[in-house]
């Protein structure tokens, strides 16, 4: 869970290229068309350290779409859903872990 | 409270519209992120893990109840109906949007609020005591220096670009509720034949390298205060190391060249400026002072009948007890809020609590209010008389649990849930540990305890001066947690002892409990407090038992 901007580039398995749409700051998954989704089933997966580096290029290519890219482990079922690898991102993909306080405005 | 002037205001609408541009250019392209985000950093902007994060400056954590009314605005306008109130007495709103901040920020701007110096590199928003003003003990109020600070530091050209961000604290009060020893810069206002000054302390900070700052003056007259900060931000600025990110705050620099040594560069560079622009002479302390409204306080004694009566009611003399403090005048009170309701976020109050408190405010305490370094907000002057009225109402509002200063009166940072940053979580920790320890007499029993939550080694949880210190680390993508002992914030600052192997996260609440049950069996009262024993005892007797049963 270190912060992934201080990490070396190291691919181990399934990675997608996560990070925040500039407008909002959503968390955002470059997807196989170049495009962003706030959905990380749709978010391309590479397996190579060069296909991430690639990836990667794209993604901070479009920083006018979104902000901080970088790789994430994900794992994937038989199913082919995607699923984070550590807390970090599944805190991303899920929100906080706690309630928030009180009602949405 | 301080009221802003022409200038003031013309000054942040300015900001604002500054900004408004800046970002549109952002969102047009033409800006890239690169040159953005130092822009949007000044403005008190951060890019969090799931959404933009601002942080808006709450001058030595005096509040208005309309400035309450804004944040209360901001976050059910902007944001998602709550706010996080920090140890550095600012709030922050976890959801902001890019697109909307410059709207945001223009409401602030429209109640004196703004995100000014809460990031970068620059000299921070001045901290000091919430009780500023209000307690019996303290020799002058010390929010006036403050603000002559952040006039002097607003936009100062030459500390902008500092090695590091730059923070200062003040008390005025024998004892220390602003944690003036691990500032950057601490100032103790005290009185020396006479003459108002203050004790210069430097070099303190928490973080990556702890140290409890070192005093290079024991007095400084007033009057130069600031050609003496001048010349200590001058002596690091030269000084400071810019190399390396982990060692260019000024307590390395104090550290790498010695109390010694870094005193008589200060000293040098202030004879050369000490009698020109930056002397204070009474007539400018004065225009700032008669910025300060002072309450149109009421003449009343201690002990109303209203109160003496009202003690008959257990749970409200339970709150009495430990959430009122006296205060400078009689007849009145300083009441802390307590933001620490068992199973939330320590900090954290909702849209709706924030209106409640300005309405509270309006109607018992002359309309101010406060935020404590603790995460806790303060009301610094109530009528004795309408206490229990008051109490009954925060109670309403879940702002009346009697836990000030006691085990779960957590500090603790926003952590992994919000912080990009962070390697572990703060809040559910804090969360659960408020669980354990929900028992009014139990807690009440064990007594003062300081716990203090990091979500990683930046310590904006200030866990090296907790009582007990809580550091989340990760191993292996798994949350463990270091805990430290005998940490105090106080005038008599100290850092905290790691008392031995960091532990899972399932196994923090069970050796926490394990330490005061520790601490209940070895007392030698129930004056002794648990600080108190670890001094005594050191951190043997806490660790033999803390891991025994694991």
């Amino acid at each position: 869970m270190t912060s992934p901007l201080q990490q070396k580039l190291k691919i181990t398995g399934p990675t997608v290229i996560t990070a925040n749409r500039l407008t909002d700051g959503v968390v955002v998954w470059l997807t196989a068309e170049s495009g962003w989704s706030d959905t990380l089933s749709r978010a391309a997966v590479v397996s190579t350290p060069d296909d991430a580096l690639r990836l990667l290029g794209i993604a901070n290519a479009d920083e006018n779409h979104a902000v901080g890219a970088y790789p994430a482990r994900v794992t994937v079922a038989d199913d082919g859903s995607l699923a984070p690898v550590n807390l970090r991102e599944r805190i991303r993909v899920g929100g906080p872990t706690v309630a928030l306080p009180g009602a949405a405005a | 409270m301080y009221i802003y002037d022409e200038f003031d205001r013309t000054f942040l609408q300015e900001r604002v519209d500054e900004f408004r541009d800046q970002v549109k250019r952002r969102l047009d392209g033409e800006l890239n992120e690169e040159e953005f985000k130092p822009l949007r950093l000044m403005n008190g902007v951060y890019l969090q893990l799931h959404a933009y994060m601002l942080r808006i400056a709450i001058p030595y954590g005096t509040l208005s109840s309309d400035q309450m009314r804004a944040l209360a605005h901001v976050a059910r306008r902007y944001d998602r109906g709550y706010g996080h109130f920090t140890t550095r007495q600012n709030i922050q709103f976890n959801w902001i949007k890019l697109e909307e901040l410059p709207d945001a920020m223009a409401d602030l701007a429209r109640a004196g609020m703004h995100g000014l110096q809460t990031s970068g590199n620059c000299i921070r928003n001045t901290t000091t005591d919430q009780w500023a003003n209000a307690t019996p003990e303290e020799i002058e109020d010390p929010r006036l220096y403050a603000e002559i600070i952040r006039q002097w530091s607003t936009l100062h050209p030459e500390f902008t670009y500092l090695p590091r961000k730059f923070k200062i604290a003040i008390t005025a009060a024998k004892h220390d509720r602003a944690a003036i020893r691990v500032h950057d810069i601490g100032l103790r206002l005290h009185r020396k034949d006479g003459v108002t000054g203050f004790e210069v302390i430097v070099g303190g900070g928490l973080g990556r390298t702890p140290f409890v700052g070192k005093t290079i003056r024991e007095f400084l007259p007033r009057h130069d205060l600031l050609s003496y900060l001048e010349a200590i931000l001058r002596t690091y600025n030269a000084g400071g190391r810019r190399d390396n990110i982990y060692k260019a705050r000024i307590k390395i620099q104090v550290h790498e060249i010695g109390t010694e040594e870094f005193t008589r560069r200060v000293e040098a560079e202030w004879a050369q400026i000490k009698d020109g622009a930056l002397a204070l002479d009474d007539a400018a302390i004065d225009a700032i002072r008669a910025h300060f409204k002072e309450p149109d306080f009421e003449a009343l004694t201690d002990g109303p009948a209203e109160l003496e009566a009202a003690k008959t009611n257990p749970d409200f003399a339970r709150w009495y007890a430990n959430s009122v403090a006296p205060h400078r005048k009689g007849g009145h009170a300083i009441v802390t809020i307590s933001l620490k309701p068992v199973g939330a976020p320590p900090g954290d109050a909702t849209a709706d609590q924030m209106d409640a408190v300005a309405d509270l405010a309006d109607q018992y305490a002359y309309g101010e209010i406060r935020v404590a370094h603790e995460q806790n907000l303060t009301l610094p002057h109530v009528r004795q008389k309408d206490l229990f009225t008051l109490w009954q109402a925060l109670d309403a509002q879940g702002l009346a649990t009697p836990n000030i200063g006691l085990i779960s009166d957590i500090i603790a940072c926003p952590g992994l849930d919000y912080c990009a940053l962070a390697n572990a979580r703060s809040i559910p920790l804090a969360q659960d540990l408020t669980k354990r320890f929900a028992d009014l007499d139990r807690i009440a029993d064990i007594g003062r305890v300081h716990l203090n939550i990091s979500g990683c080694i930046n310590a904006c949880g200030h866990h090296h001066v907790g009582h007990i210190g809580i550091l989340g680390v990760e191993k292996q993508d798994q949350e463990f947690y270091q805990i430290t002992l005998g940490g105090k914030a106080n005038h008599k600052a100290k850092l905290g002892e790691l008392l031995g192997p960091a532990v899972p996260e399932n196994e923090v609440v069970n050796v926490v409990e394990r330490i005061l049950d520790t601490y209940v069996e070895l007392r030698t009262s129930k004056q002794e407090t648990f600080i108190a024993a670890v001094q005594r005892l050191g951190i043997e007797p806490f660790k033999e038992r803390a891991y025994a049963a694991r």
